[in-house]
């Protein structure tokens, strides 16, 4: 998988949004993006992990030009896109999909379930629209000829989930980008849409880029992690690496305050306090000195830059924590009886 | 002040008098839509009660039933049916608000919608303490400066004069927690507290949930489909199925001896408990029935079902060594097998 | 077929296709049970409907030409031969208030559905057009709406004379800017929706977003408010006639009944009277059953009453 090329590549991708006020006393741009970098090679499963307000909705949304990016590169099978236009994504955009946090919300409300799954392929004029290959591509997500002639409010959130899903397949995407694919959704319901994933992955070498804050769901199915924090990449890796022994302090919070469904492992205090800071008041130095407990007189003042480590991995932290420590997963821990 | 304890608190006698007491219980809406279906459960003062359950099992119902929220449509029945001393079936609507406050306070999901959008939070909270007639504006301002500032919020006299959309989505939870507790309830009523928070602010939530029964000494009553929550800050655990409580238990009991197959497969599905590597996740196949269809809603979905499971209602038994541990189950006082999920 | 794809594709008749209709039949079944149980929602709807069949079936019910000058008879009492009496040039009053509510209803249903025509484009060019237009196209539509209505109708009737062209040409001017504002918010509002944004990333035209998917989402308020602004429009057409800026004297109009009964009221008040009470009746109408109308169709309002 390592050998082929990027089948996306995006290279110090930025987003700002411009201030608001009259001319002149303009207040600066806020920036959302922070010169993040990212590739998904064929088939693999990227994980882009973060909090609220940490861009990765955004950049999920700016790599299919649905956010015009202010700066920086997006290549295509190492073909650059010319520049950030509606016309320069329209080969991308046939090639990905895109799944909403929503899945009731990104169908039409006034469309049946069956037209909706069929619009990529009208769009594209490829592939057919007949009812019995749309029954069969819904069977494909395991829904049932009924589900095609409701409305989408008339779904409950697996089956609208997959029902997305079924729109994104029907023209048989190498990308599919997933903006919190399990949200909302019980656990007796979230293991399917995953097998999902990795069933589609099988046939036909999809890529997925999925946008998420469930790290116990990113343990199961992410190849490489990227975090995210305030815009920024902190830590990027192979998810085994950066899952069992995270160099980043944001990393290693977000990992413990995953509450563990064990009651003999209570944490005594939470393992990281305060909230993440607003773009419009980005701290200096290091953007996580405010929260980090590990923070030094340095941290405040000085940015650290994302620097490159063996094995692929990137950390940008002054002090990082050593790679060796490992967690254990919590599964193995349960349960003596 | 004890660290969050593990030990059952209904272990010895004698018993205080409970906070909350349901028995058998049930919510239809209209006439044939039933939502709760006799459930029995008890809080006691000081104690954290959780109920776990997916989507359409009826917790949020039972929630709503014990602060009279229900949608008109709502009818309630029940042999028993006290909150703080006071009879829910009897209490009509002025009861019922008496009730919301003095009783019990209610946290909901989304603490962005639970603000008016066009009132300053102090002017909200100030309005919550209009019971108190007699301190000043300056003492209730004092009070409600401590309970923000107990809750952590950083600089709560400057949150006075801010509107909810300046505050973030962790923040205002913390203020709907000092709300709730500004008017001192016996209960707190949780409707999935932290599933619209990131993980840093619910493992904050959860922690100031925690300390809050120590020093204010309120009850807690959590609905989550979290496992991990509820783990976190449950003394016991009921876990709804259907309408009904299927299993019942200590925190301990429910996470170390799951019981029902229900709840087995739950625990089974749990992301954080399956080992990584298995790439297959497990799913409990279909959906949950309408409440009541069958004797074992369960048994549609259940991989242990027997003949007599559709034949006859599963007994409320006790189960194992632990103390108060029930379960709603035919196989289960004989079957206390390993969880397991099925895997498509 | 046609339901799922709008590509004509061979196929067999479905579950799916077929459940189409008996579902649109319900739906309309289910709107009109909810106008019909409100008390207002019900006159509404009785009155509205009076007053279509009314305008359909004018000249079978009018008993007398409305045109028709009989100054022997002049200023008659209400009797069995006329029964609202005759005006001050002998014509039949009954007769007329009939033949004018198939005036003002023709003025009412032509000029709004011309207005909703230009409107429509007009307000998606300014919500999912170019953003540089967005700003002209705005001031443009507020600049018509805060001309006097009474000045427009003049200027109007100045350039090409006063005539049922003309009362349209007013009330298209003067609707289509709050129309094109309304489809303007809609389509602002919708464009920033998940299952747009859906679109744009599937790659879909410009003219597919606007005609499949903005254009149902956005038709529906409009026509309610359409719906509503029947009355507004059959009094703006008596008001201009009884101006003397609208439809031509001899025409029947609601606007001229009243116009030529104020010149004879000292002698009779029947004339005022009978143009008052249909022009009363038929605004009251309209606005209960456009009200009602809103109510059945909001979704929201609909997901409450069936919780």
């Amino acid at each position: 998988m390592r050998e082929q090329p990027p089948l996306i590549e995006a290279d110090r991708l930025s987003v700002d949004v411009p201030g608001r006020g009259l001319p002149f006393l303009r207040r600066a741009p806020l920036s959302i993006l922070a010169e993040v970098s990212l590739t998904v090679r064929p088939g693999e499963i990227v994980c882009l992990i973060g909090e609220s307000g940490s861009g990765k909705t955004t950049f999920g949304r700016a790599l299919l030009g649905l956010v015009r990016p202010s700066s920086g590169r997006i290549e295509v099978d190492g073909v650059p896109l010319p520049d950030f236009s509606a016309r320069s994504f329209r080969a991308l955009r046939r090639q990905a999909a895109l799944l909403f946090q929503d899945p009731v919300s990104s169908f039409n409300p006034r469309q049946r379930i069956g037209a909706m799954m069929a619009e990529p392929r009208a769009i594209a004029g490829v592939g057919s629209t007949r009812l019995a290959d749309i029954v069969a591509l819904a069977g494909q997500v395991g829904l049932s000829e009924r589900f095609l002639a409701r409305f989408p409010h008339a779904l409950s959130g697996g089956q609208a989930r997959r029902a997305a899903v079924a729109r994104a397949l029907s023209v048989t995407p190498r990308l599919i980008v997933a903006d919190e694919p399990t949200a909302g959704l019980d656990v007796s319901v979230q293991g399917g849409v995953l097998n999902l994933f990795l069933d589609i992955r099988e046939q036909h070498d999809t890529a997925f880029l999925l946008i998420t804050h469930n790290l116990s769901v990113v343990r199961h199915i992410a190849d490489r992690i990227v975090i995210l924090y305030l815009g920024r990449v902190v830590e990027s890796g192979r998810a085994d690496d950066v899952l069992r022994a995270p160099r980043h302090p944001y990393t290693r919070a977000l990992l413990d305050s995953e509450p563990v469904p064990d009651p003999t492992r209570r944490r005594a205090e939470p393992p990281v306090i305060g909230e993440v800071p607003s773009i419009a008041r980005r701290p200096a130095g290091c953007e996580f000195h405010t929260r980090c407990p590990r923070a030094q007189p340095r941290c405040r003042s000085e940015a650290p830059v994302l620097a490159d480590e063996a094995g692929g991995r990137q950390v940008a932290c002054h002090f990082p924590l050593p790679g060796a420590v490992s967690i254990p997963a919590p599964g193995r821990r349960m349960a003596k009886s | 002040m004890k660290p969050p304890s593990l030990e059952p608190p209904s272990a010895e006698p004698p018993l205080p008098a409970p906070v909350l007491d349901m028995r058998h219980v049930s919510v239809s809406y209209g006439a044939h839509v039933p939502a709760v279906l006799g459930v029995d459960l008890t809080i006691r003062p000081r104690e954290i009660v959780g109920i776990i359950g997916e989507s359409g099992s009826g917790k949020s119902t039972l929630a709503h039933s014990v602060l009279g929220l229900l949608p008109k449509t709502a009818r309630m029945s029940g042999t028993r049916f006290n909150l703080a001393g006071t009879d829910i079936l009897k209490a009509d609507r002025t009861a019922l608000a008496a009730l919301r406050g003095p009783a019990a306070a209610m946290i909901f999901q989304n603490p962005m919608t639970a603000f008016s959008p066009i009132h300053t939070l102090g002017r909200q909270l100030t309005d919550l303490l209009w019971r108190d007639r007699d301190p000043s504006g300056a003492q209730k301002r004092a009070r409600i400066v401590a309970a923000l500032a107990e809750v952590g919020i950083p600089d709560p006299v400057g949150r006075l004069d801010a509107f909810p959309f300046q505050l973030s989505g962790g923040m205002l939870q913390r203020v709907a927690i000092a709300a709730a507790l500004l008017m001192q309830p016996a209960l707190l009523i949780a409707d999935e507290p932290t599933t619209a928070l990131d993980v840093t602010m619910e493992a904050q939530i959860l922690h100031l949930m925690r300390s809050l029964r120590e020093r204010a000494g309120v009850s807690i009553l959590i609905i989550s489909h979290h496992l991990g929550v509820i783990a976190e800050i449950c003394d016991r655990v009921a876990v709804m199925y259907a309408g009904r409580i299927v299993e019942e238990g200590t925190v301990e009991a429910i996470f170390r001896a799951p019981r029902h197959p229900y709840t087995q497969a739950l625990f089974a599905c749990e992301p954080a408990l399956v080992p990584t590597g298995m790439r297959r996740l497990p799913v409990i196949a279909g959906e949950v029935p309408r409440p009541g269809a069958s004797l074992c809603d369960f048994a549609s979905r259940c991989a242990v079902k027997a003949a007599r499971c559709v034949e006859q209602a599963p007994p409320w038994t006790r189960s194992g060594e632990f103390p108060g541990h029930h379960v709603r189950c035919h196989g289960s006082a004989l079957s206390g097998s390993p969880p397991s999920g099925r895997t498509p | 077929m046609a339901m799922l794809t709008d590509t004509a594709t061979p196929d067999t008749p479905t579950e799916a296709a077929g459940s189409h209709e008996p579902r649109a039949l319900a739906r309309f079944a289910t709107t009109l049970a909810h106008i019909l149980s409100t008390p207002l929602g019900a006159i509404g709807l009785l009155l509205a409907m009076l007053i279509v069949l009314t305008a359909l079936l004018a000249p079978l019910i009018a008993p007398y030409d409305p045109t028709a000058i009989n100054v022997k008879d002049r200023l008659a009492d209400p009797s069995l031969t006329h029964l609202l009496g005759t005006d001050q040039l002998g014509r039949d009053l009954f007769s007329r208030v009939i033949l004018g509510t198939r005036t003002a209803m023709t003025v009412a249903l032509t000029a709004l559905a011309t207005a909703l025509a230009l409107a429509l484009p007009l307000g998606l060019v300014a919500g999912y057009g170019p953003r540089w237009l967005d700003g002209p196209m705005v001031l443009l539509f507020d600049s018509i709406s805060s001309l006097p209505m009474i000045m427009l109708g003049l200027a109007v009737v100045v350039l090409i004379g006063p005539g049922v062209p003309t009362v349209i040409l007013v009330i298209v001017l003067y609707s289509v800017p709050s129309y094109a504002r309304l489809v303007r918010t809609q389509t602002l509002s919708l464009k920033s929706r998940d299952f747009i944004k859906a679109e744009q990333a599937m790659d879909a035209g410009t003219a597919r977003i606007l005609f499949r998917h903005l254009l149902p989402n956005v038709i529906g308020p409009l026509l309610i408010l359409a719906c509503l602004d029947i009355s507004t429009v059959i009094t703006l057409e008596a008001g201009l006639s009884f101006l003397g800026l609208g439809v031509k004297p001899q025409i029947p109009s609601w606007g001229n009944i009243l116009s030529d009964g104020f010149a004879v009221i000292r002698k009779s008040a029947v004339p005022v009277v009978a143009g008052g009470v249909p022009l009363v009746l038929a605004t009251l109408g309209f606005t209960f059953f456009g009200e009602a109308l809103r109510d059945a169709l909001d979704p929201r309002l609909a997901r409450e009453r069936r919780p």
